[in-house]
């Protein structure tokens, strides 16, 4: 029998059901895994008691003859941006290190409720602000990826790079994300698998750490499409302990799944084509456009005017919102708390926060800090907010003669560990074909489409009017069924 | 008639005192402005804090329907705007009392527009001058926490029991000229919230409190640079500081300086005002939107019910106690000023009605003049307020109805009142056990005057000689040897049969 880590979402649910491995099995499995895989550094706390108990719930059930939960006996990770209830949450800081929460977020105990165990909480940049993994108070996430004829340490892409990571690695079937200007889709993209984040207010953000209120939304990240729309459902659903929470049903998102995208128009937005892009990126882009009308689909070229508009705009909102949310870690109530030897108030905030936060953070903060005060609010914060509601407009135009859009996720492959690092414009830029969906609220998923020349993944980018997941999910698969990306990374961890 | 407009005597001529106020209201509700975490005063410390309200990370707020209820019904109380498209913003600033960095509040789209609120000057008849103080707005906003710095020596403490809890910051318009229409308006809006029952006006206890701005200028002048000082939490203590700052101004600008636009703190024990923070090192709040919350939309049906639910308000209440119940302006005035009054006058009113089977409008000026010099002077006394009363309004009616069947004289109800306080038994019982009844019986005054007339000859001589005067003796001689029981009117009559 084959390992039973390179099976999906899907397939764990359904031989537990039917008796293939028991739900007892499926857990070793993934722990063990999990436990021999320190070297990529995806998790930042392992909790293989979870998972375990979760498995042999499903056993029970099963030998019980009770009805099973969705998600039953399947362990997934959990991005460490989710506080769970007893278990350390940082969102990669220093200044959480060691917070407990005593409450679990939503989307966590809807996952639990579903029947899915946790392996751990998966290492991310901090606070959610980076595009590398490399701002994590924990270490860097090391791609299981490599370049061909390389051993240099590959990005897994960010913020979600402990979900990409260990997903494409194996360690768990399937993670959770949270994505504001591309954290699901980015590194979904960079290690070969399939991520999707949905629209605004589907996933409760309760108990979710704050990076930017207005744009933060949980996901699904997984080896394919099917089990996205698995999680997701599990995932989303209406809080009333979030006001921007959607009070809608929940799709049937894995029953409504068909690569038959006859009837459809998908949309090729022309200012994505932008300078300097890659020339693999350019082909697979064609590709994808092929696939889709392979799949039945109607290609049309369509314009997003604003779009060179929309990093700036994110950079702006984002950081904004970013310097309110963090301000609540002040080492008063709990997290870091540093009190030099006859501090005052201001002091100990001041040694707290430049102890407990990295520099992006503090870059960050300070960007959002500079927007939003006397003098530059209106050139800045209110500008920005105007230029995303251009935005908002340009995908509204675009509803009116297509159905989807199609795009790359990301401007170039995976780089590595470093490459970037002292040049925050050049990751800034890495978001370019992520962040106009996340500044619209609008469902978009990234799928592997192939490999580049060094044999890293590349990812297309589907992206839906709101509230149609369904349609996203569906051109997914049909890129999926079509691209046929079996390609994994050898195992050198 | 307006009268003597209110001046400050400066060393180079008049001044003329220019006030604003921004009063926070606690809004009377069971829960939190955003999270359901009770709001009761003097709990133990950090015994009512939500996850929401210590900002535990990932926490949201969800705004509570009621607050927002009662900061429209207030709005509409003062005839305001209701803005039915309201949101909240983030006001940004580091405190040990602020967990989340930040107060949510309403900068840019308050929940309430402009309004007005009518002060009354003249204390003995309301109507002689009025005056009309414009309302900006009213936003509902955070309560902070408390900092407790007296808990030990190197150490302060938080609780953050207030933290959340829902305000209403009412701005009013710098229409006030005189530390007594400061103190007019504050004592108004009290009483209006009060009436409304959207905030307890506990003033003692925090639920009320007043920013003061003021500022002084040659009368007709530009207006001149304010201060404002924060937190003042009685009527008496906003007049004080009115005064006391208007006067430092004046100082101040004769003396050659400038006014500084700064935030000052009231010292009452030193009776005098302190500069906290000036203009050039105040905060930058770096106010925007609140992304965590939606905008406020508010629906027809919604303002519909809350204008339904709104009581009758005290300056029309007035009116009506006038020229409904024919009471004077003076005590109509008093009765309307408190909800708590009004509401225990028209229980008073309607069970004297009912025992004494006559109209409301028959029985107002006697239940009216009794509350209010009888009842009001006894509470006046002891030291209590209306709510400690040891009389009820059913026990007042009670004693009323036997002042008006003629069973007790004005000078036995008083007898008996005081016996109602000292026992808080009922007029009747008293009456009954202690034989207090007044008497009517002419055979019996009869009796006692004939003996009241042998035993004063010489009065008795000097009045048939013509010093009529002497009536009032015999008068006062005869209600002594009954006890006070006699009816007074029967005594009279008696008296002068027998005098001839």
């Amino acid at each position: 029998m084959s390992d039973i880590t390179d099976l999906g979402i899907a397939q764990l649910r359904d031989g537990i059901r039917q008796g293939k491995f028991s739900g007892r099995e499926v857990a070793d499995a993934f722990v063990v895994k999990v436990s021999r895989a320190k070297a990529l550094n995806a998790f930042i706390v392992e909790t293989p008691e979870h998972a375990i108990a979760a498995g042999k719930a499903a056993d029970e059930a099963l030998a019980a003859g009770r009805p099973l939960a969705p998600l039953a006996g399947v362990p997934i990770g959990m991005k460490d941006l989710f506080c769970t209830k007893g278990v350390q949450t940082t969102a990669a800081s220093h200044i959480l290190e060691g917070f407990k929460p005593v409450y679990e977020s939503t989307v966590s105990q809807k996952l639990w409720d579903a029947g899915a165990g946790m392996l751990g909480k998966l290492n991310l940049d901090q606070f959610a602000m980076g595009s590398s993994n490399e701002t994590s108070y924990f270490g860097n996430v090391i791609s299981p990826w490599r370049k061909r004829g390389s051993n240099a340490a590959m990005a897994p892409g960010g913020s979600s790079g402990g979900s990409s990571s260990a997903v494409a690695a194996r360690l768990c079937p399937g993670a959770t994300g949270t994505d504001t200007g591309g954290s699901i889709r980015q590194p979904a993209a960079f290690v070969g698998i399939s991520g999707i984040k949905p629209t605004y207010g589907r996933c409760s953000r309760w108990g979710v750490v704050s990076f930017a209120s207005s744009l933060d939304q949980a996901g699904a990240m997984a080896r394919d499409v099917r089990d996205c729309a698995i999680m997701l459902e599990a995932m989303s659903g209406f809080d009333p302990k979030d006001s921007t929470s959607l009070d809608l049903p929940v799709p049937k998102w894995e029953e409504g799944l068909s690569s038959d995208l006859r009837g459809l128009r998908v949309g090729v937005p022309a200012e994505y084509l932008v300078d300097g892009m890659p020339a693999e990126i350019a082909a697979l882009w064609q590709q994808g456009i092929d696939w889709v009308k392979d799949a039945g689909a109607e290609v049309v070229e369509v314009s997003l005017p604003h779009t060179k508009y929309a990093l700036p705009a994110y950079y702006i909102i984002a950081p904004a919102e970013a310097s309110s949310n963090l301000a609540r870690y002040d080492g008063v109530r709990y997290g870091l708390r540093d009190l030099p030897e006859g501090a005052n108030l201001q002091e100990m905030y001041a040694a707290t926060r430049a102890a407990g936060f990295g520099d992006e953070v503090k870059r960050r903060i300070m960007i959002g800090t500079y927007v939003l005060s006397a003098g530059f609010y209106d050139a800045y914060f209110t500008q920005a907010s105007k230029v995303r509601t251009l935005i908002a407009r340009d995908f509204d135009n675009a509803w009116a003669v297509c159905d989807l859009l199609l795009t790359p996720t990301a401007p170039s492959a995976a780089f590595a560990l470093g490459e970037k690092l002292a040049d925050p414009l050049a990751m800034y830029l890495n978001d370019v074909f992520t962040v106009p969906s996340s500044l619209a609220g609008l469902p978009a998923m990234s799928v592997p489409g192939g490999l580049d020349k060094d044999g890293l993944p590349l990812g297309l980018q589907i992206i839906g009017k709101p509230l149609d997941e369904q349609r996203v999910l569906n051109a997914g698969l049909a890129i999926e069924e079509r691209a046929g990306f079996t390609a994994r990374p050898d195992a050198w961890w | 008639m307006a009268s003597t407009a209110y001046r400050v005597h400066g060393e180079t001529g008049e001044w003329e005192v220019v006030i604003g106020l921004e009063v926070h209201a606690q809004v009377t509700s069971n829960a939190k402005l955003f999270s359901g975490a009770a709001t009761e005063f003097g709990a133990e410390p950090n015994s009512q804090v939500s996850l929401i309200d210590a900002a535990m990370p990932g926490m949201l707020p969800t705004p509570n329907r009621e607050c927002i209820r009662q900061a429209v019904r207030t709005g509409m109380a003062i005839g305001a705007v209701i803005n039915k498209w309201s949101r909240f913003d983030r006001k940004n600033y580091f405190y040990a009392d602020l967990p989340q960095g930040y107060q949510i509040s309403q900068l840019f789209h308050p929940l309430v527009g402009e309004g007005q609120v009518e002060i009354s000057l003249d204390e003995k008849d309301p109507e002689a001058e009025v005056k009309t103080i414009g309302i900006e707005r009213i936003h509902v906003e955070q309560d902070a926490g408390k900092l407790m710095h007296d808990q030990h020596p190197t150490r302060s403490y938080v609780d953050l029991n207030r933290a959340g809890v829902a305000l209403m910051e009412i701005v009013s318009k710098p229409d006030m000229r005189s530390p007594a229409e400061a103190g007019a308006y504050l004592a108004k809006l009290r009483s209006i919230l009060r009436y409304v029952g959207s905030c307890d006006g506990n003033m003692d206890q925090g639920s009320m409190r007043a920013d003061v701005n003021v500022s002084v200028r040659r009368p007709g002048d530009e207006f001149g640079t304010r201060t404002e000082t924060k937190n003042v939490n009685s009527v008496r203590f906003v007049m004080q500081v009115v005064e006391i700052e208007a006067k430092r101004q004046v100082e101040e600008i004769e003396a050659g300086r400038r006014i500084v636009q700064e935030t000052r703190l009231f010292d009452p024990d030193r009776g005098e005002t302190r500069a906290m923070r000036s203009k050039e090192d105040a905060h930058d709040y770096r106010y925007f939107p609140d992304p965590d919350l939606l905008p406020l939309e508010l629906d027809d049906a919604f303002l519909e019910a809350c204008r339904a639910s709104l009581p009758e308000l005290p300056d029309a209440k007035r009116r009506r106690y006038e020229s409904e119940l024919g009471l004077t302006a003076y005590n109509a005035a008093v009765l309307t000023a408190d909800a708590d009054t009004a509401r225990w006058f028209e229980a008073l009113l309607a069970e004297s009605a009912r025992v004494q089977a006559k109209g409301e409008q028959e029985v107002a000026r006697a239940s009216a003049n009794w509350l209010i010099s009888d009842l009001f002077g006894a509470l006046n006394r002891l030291g209590k307020d209306l709510a400690e009363s040891p009389v009820s309004p059913v026990q007042g009616a009670e004693l009323l109805a036997l002042v008006a069947d003629g069973t007790l004289s004005g000078t036995l109800a008083k007898q008996v009142f005081e016996i109602m306080l000292e026992t808080g038994e009922g007029a009747p019982k008293i009456v009954e056990e202690r034989g207090l009844k007044q008497t009517s019986d002419t055979g019996a005054i009869e009796e006692v005057i004939a003996g009241v007339l042998a035993a004063n000859p010489n009065q008795l001589e000097q009045y048939r000689g013509g010093k009529e005067a002497l009536f009032g003796f015999f008068v006062g001689q005869t209600m002594k040897a009954m006890g006070g029981k006699a009816n007074p009117a029967v005594v009279n009559e008696l008296l002068k049969k027998a005098l001839g």
